[in-house]
């Protein structure tokens, strides 16, 4: 392909970094661009921003934005399945109804100990994994593709796969824990609250640590060779680094897919759903699946002042999520040099 | 690279690794295994890792008793229309988002943040409401419509990395010789990012297939019955038939699983880049 000739009236900008109300335009554009020609040219550009972002506006505001605003209403509603002739504002008496439940304090406590009890497991092991298939070696294609394979299957159904492991009497958990001597008789894991509670936690993290392991894998690639060159003529270990340069390049990377991955696995009901339906007694219910069982018990209004509050917990998540994705701008960003995908947000 | 590796360093890390996959793929072992037991063996004790006799059995039972043949059907053709449409949808999007600045983007990408954050039950009832208005409820259409508005959001920002990762150069290039800008998204950019929208249509395949919540609200009736809707069916009787139920975990994991093989090298090599950069 021939050279780019910088300055021909055919290298429209593709990208400007002015507001649109602005003059927009890359650097190299033709100083000598009139007004009226400019104000063509940016109708032309909204017209297309417009048009093809038209498609997915409508269908999200639809089938998505439409329902919740309207769901979230019913919050502030009387909104029960067992008596629909009133269904008159009642303020916030159905957030006063989930404060006051006694199976809230549980809840409440369980879905803290499963956001924390599967993020910090998935990103040390994640870790570990991605420093260790940093390295070629044989199989490493293979490797990657078959610990991908838990990322394939639903919660739903891993919590289905993870009942029939932890059965108390055919289970293979107990039929290993026995035979290796570890334990005497066999655990009824599902049955008992915090037994139960750990083995959802293990069954998360199965199906949770690849996707760390590739964000970081990615990211671990971008960072230049030299750096660890200049790290091992400086005599650091290997855990000063680690957590002198590896760490700190790939921060911005870390901090992203753990905060994304905190708005998941906060709103991630179905693998419990599947595994314990939070039982024994809803002692491992987490906010989402507790909501699913007050919706089958027809009190929507209840269900849903639990959904505003599960949405304010995760917008406070957000703005760490911008935050760290502003300082990445800040230090670099688009056009100082062009950087690994693992470096880039993933959602600004 | 990094540093010399120790023998025994080598010894710990592919020992890890070693565990890790055992971990990884012995539940998939274990329910294959099981759906391939005869009824009355699964209850065997002690528990056979290898069973002495292999029968079809469950599978049978699967097409015979329950109508599973349809509830595939069903799944399949939801998850490849909402799939490819949602794909092509978010290519569109994507594009916009990544080649353009404007005042609203920043709106429109936290908008796409938003929906991950919100639990998909609290607008279930108002979309069964609005599913009954449109006649769409028990309608395969109205499962296609709401599963390609939970896969754009995602899928849009998936593809706008993969975007990014191409150089601008190669569609000012393009421009140069001639081609319109749509023309340069044609013929140079999308042959470019075809990896990149394979691995999103996958990816939204995947997860059209896999979502149960949406599916148990609006699919009701036996014949328009997805899979994940069905195996909910399996296990709210009291006690699980666990040989029908590991049968039918074997076929709904199967495709996704045989899907992501091939996914799961497009969307590593999508993030780690290289590829695609010209």
């Amino acid at each position: 392909m021939p050279a780019a000739s910088t300055g021909s009236p055919a290298t429209a900008p593709l990208k400007s970094s002015a507001p649109p109300s602005g003059s927009g335009g890359a650097p190299r554009r033709p100083g000598a661009a009139g007004g009226r020609r400019r104000r063509e040219f940016t109708t032309r550009r909204g017209l297309i921003v417009a048009a093809f972002m038209a498609p997915a506006a409508v269908f999200v505001a639809i089938f998505t934005y439409y329902p919740m605003i309207a769901g979230s209403q019913m919050a502030f509603r009387n909104w029960n399945l067992s008596d629909l002739t009133d269904t008159s504002w009642v303020g916030l008496k159905n957030f006063r109804d989930v404060f006051t439940d006694p199976a809230w304090g549980t809840v409440a406590g369980n879905t803290l100990l499963w956001v924390a009890g599967s993020i910090v497991p998935q990103l040390v092991i994640g870790f570990a994994i991605a420093l260790w298939l940093r390295r070629r070696f044989r199989f490493r294609g293979l490797y990657q593709a078959l610990i991908f394979f838990p990322w394939a299957i639903s919660g739903f159904l891993i919590g289905i796969l993870f009942r029939w492991l932890f059965n108390s009497e055919f289970g293979v958990v107990n039929d290993v824990l026995q035979r290796t001597g570890l334990i005497d008789e066999p655990i009824a894991w599902l049955a008992d609250p915090r037994t139960a509670m750990v083995s959802v936690l293990i069954a998360n993290v199965w199906y949770g640590v690849t996707f760390f392991a590739i964000m970081i894998l990615a990211a671990l690639q971008s960072v230049p060779d030299e750096l660890y060159e200049a790290a091992a003529l400086d005599g650091a270990g290997k855990a000063r680094t680690l957590f002198q340069v590896t760490i700190p390049y790939i921060r911005t990377t870390l901090a992203l897919t753990v905060l994304l991955r905190v708005i998941w696995i906060f709103n991630f009901p179905d693998l419990i759903f599947g595994m314990t339906g939070g039982g024994p007694n809803d002692e491992t219910h987490i906010v989402t699946t507790w909501m699913i069982k007050i919706t089958q018990q027809g009190d929507y209004g209840k269900a849903s002042a639990l959904g505003l509050l599960v949405v304010a917990v995760l917008l406070v998540f957000a703005v760490f999520f911008l935050l760290a994705t502003r300082e990445r701008q800040a230090t670099g960003g688009r056009g100082a040099g062009r950087r690994g995908a693992g470096e880039r947000g993933v959602w600004a | 690279m990094i540093g010399k590796e120790t023998t025994a360093g080598r010894a710990t890390k592919f020992t890890f690794l070693g565990l890790w996959l055992l971990f990884s793929v012995f539940p998939l072992y274990w329910i294959a295994v099981t759906s391939l037991k005869a009824p009355g063996d699964i209850f065997s004790f002690p528990i056979a890792y290898w069973p002495e006799r292999f029968s079809l059995e469950n599978y049978r039972g699967l097409f015979g008793k329950a109508d599973f043949g349809t509830y595939l059907v069903n799944s399949l053709v939801v998850a490849t229309v909402a799939g490819a449409v949602a794909t092509a949808i978010s290519t569109l999007s994507a594009y916009v988002l990544a080649r353009f600045e404007f005042r609203t983007k920043s709106a429109l990408l936290m908008a796409a943040l938003v929906t991950q954050m919100i639990p998909s039950f609290i607008a279930l009832g108002p979309l069964y409401l609005l599913m009954t208005d449109l006649r769409l409820v028990d309608n395969r259409l109205g499962l296609v419509l709401v599963y390609i508005a939970v896969c754009v959001p995602f899928c849009t920002v998936m593809l706008r990395g993969f975007f990014e990762n191409v150089p601008d150069a190669l569609e000012e290039a393009a421009m140069i010789d001639g081609l319109s800008r749509f023309g340069a998204l044609v013929r140079v950019l999308l042959p470019v990012m075809r990896p990149g929208i394979v691995a999103a249509f996958i990816f939204n395949f995947v997860n059209c297939w896999n979502e149960l919540f949406l599916s148990v609200t609006l699919m009701n009736s036996d014949g328009t019955k997805t899979v994940p809707t069905a195996l909910n069916g399996f296990i709210s009787s009291f006690n699980i038939d666990w040989g029908s139920m590991s049968a039918a975990a074997v076929l709904t994991i199967a495709p996704t699983m045989i899907l992501f093989a091939f996914a799961s090298r497009h969307i590593v090599q999508g993030l780690t880049s290289g590829a695609v950069k010209g």
